[in-house]
């Protein structure tokens, strides 16, 4: 493994597996009476939060604490952020109280690459911006594969706000990299530019892209990034893209549907769906934490330093 | 030592443990990953020739216990298997199986690990062999054979189930 998780795209096929297979047995950790091993003892991991967040801030601090490292959680809330402090200052000075581990989460894309560079931490990227969110798209393709048995051959159709969506860029990099079938659909004001270029399939209609999918994968219509009327209203939004029980029908008998949360009831996924039987929106989450604990114990030991 | 004489050699731990242990009611079997789990259910059907019964079988890895996991600063992280074990421990005479027994640090780590699994009534351990050189208090209960070696040397146990054949083999390295 690279010293630091900031992009899917630094991963090969291999190591992808590997975290897959290690968060198999991470996993069986959960279900002991003892959730804990001493792996980590002694590490300090610092968890720093530019953009509010429960699942993923949750997912972490509890993959950390099982593994046995000493957490820190940084919001910015109620950090020297709201004094003015930069980035890299912040960095900097928690680098100087030497943790093992930063994990952050920032608004701006390629955050993670600047600490990156700035800090011999290792750097684990909760999600920068628009640009990636790599643990996510890994604890999805543990979902797909516990489910599936495999990734490669498969249908995935992603569903909803491709435009701001770091979820979008990481699995897609991810699912085309395993060989799966990458279908995007969504809003034209929603799609970026040059999509298919990464070996998607894209398509306006969401009919089209479910059809026949092994998998769906729902995005979050993401308002809080949205500057600007990307389409005329919430329910005609639902009307043309929402996945509801009768356009799940033409999927396959077996699909399953993923949302990466906090879901937008009744804007991208209607009730129905997200609270039935293909539904696996539940599992993703207690998934995540063995693929953190996969990927937090990969990182600790010994990968080359690149200095 | 050839297959013929590990097949009896683990007859013959079999009856020690059922000698030792005045029957099967509460033992449980859990091997040490790789080569111990294969060994664990050889016992287990050794067991069930003489007694009738089966023995709760589990395998146990241990790599997130090791004492040496963070202490290397160059090369890649050793693979994390899955732990299996299908049975309460509790109230439970634990029978740890590996194949070598040397530092005595593998065990360490897998005491460390199953104490966390509850609290057995006692844990027994059996080894294929035993090499010498321990760097700990421990020592197996059951022995397949006591193995004189240098620390030059180095004892591989290969097993039909993982390496096609069995047999234990001494290499100078």
């Amino acid at each position: 493994m690279t010293k630091d998780l900031l992009s899917i795209g630094d991963l090969s096929r291999e190591e992808i597996y590997l975290v897959l297979e290690t968060a198999e047995a991470m996993r069986e950790i959960g279900e002991r009476p003892i959730k804990k091993v001493p792996t980590l003892r002694g590490k300090t991991v610092v968890n720093l939060f530019y953009e509010p967040s429960t699942r993923t801030r949750t997912s972490f601090e509890i993959a950390e604490k099982r593994l046995s490292a000493d957490t820190l959680n940084i919001a910015v809330a109620v950090s020297s952020v709201l004094k003015g402090e930069t980035l890299s200052d912040t960095a900097k000075n928690i680098e100087a109280m030497a943790p093992d581990m930063i994990v952050l989460r920032h608004p701006s894309s390629g955050a993670c690459h600047l600490l990156s560079r700035l800090c011999r931490s290792r750097i684990i990227n909760a999600g920068d911006g628009m640009h990636e969110h790599p643990t996510q798209a890994l604890l999805d393709a543990f979902t797909i594969r516990e489910r599936k048995g495999r990734i490669e051959g498969l249908k995935v159709a992603i569903v909803g706000d491709l435009l701001h969506s770091r979820v979008l860029r990481s699995n897609v990099q991810l699912l085309t990299k395993l060989g799966a079938d990458v279908w995007a659909s969504g809003p034209r004001t929603l799609i970026p530019v040059g999509l298919d270029r990464f070996g998607v399939t894209v398509s306006t209609s969401v009919d089209e892209a479910i059809a026949d999918a092994d998998v769906i994968m729902m995005l979050r219509i993401q308002q809080e990034r949205m500057h600007g009327a990307f389409f005329p209203s919430v329910r005609e939004y639902f009307r043309t893209f929402g996945m509801t029980p009768a356009r799940v029908a033409n999927a396959k008998a077996d699909v399953i549907i993923m949302h990466p949360g906090p879901m937008n009831r009744g804007v991208e996924i209607a009730s129905e769906v997200a609270d039935g039987p293909y539904s696996v929106i539940l599992e993703q989450v207690a998934n995540g934490v063995a693929v953190r604990m996969a990927v937090l114990y990969l990182l600790a030991g010994g990968a080359e330093t690149n200095d | 030592m050839d297959a013929d004489r590990m097949g009896r050699t683990l007859t013959r731990i079999a009856h020690e443990i059922l000698e030792r242990n005045r029957g099967i009611e509460e033992l449980g079997l859990v091997g040490i990953r790789t080569r111990g789990v294969p060994l664990a259910r050889r016992l287990a059907r050794a067991i069930a020739e003489i007694h009738g019964h089966e023995v709760p079988t589990g395998a146990l890895d241990i790599t997130l216990y090791r004492d040496d996991l963070m202490r290397h600063a160059v090369g890649p992280q050793p693979v994390v298997r899955s732990t299996e074990i299908p049975f309460s421990i509790d109230d439970k005479k634990i029978l740890l199986v590996d194949d070598v027994l040397y530092t005595g640090r593998t065990i360490r780590a897998a005491l460390d690990a199953l104490i966390d699994f509850g609290r057995p009534k006692a844990i027994q351990l059996v080894v294929m062999v035993d090499r010498g050189h321990r760097e700990l208090p421990i020592k197996a209960d059951y022995v397949g054979k006591n193995l004189p070696t240098s620390l030059s040397q180095s004892v591989q146990v290969h097993l039909q189930e993982i390496d096609g054949r069995d047999e234990v083999e001494i290499q100078e390295s």
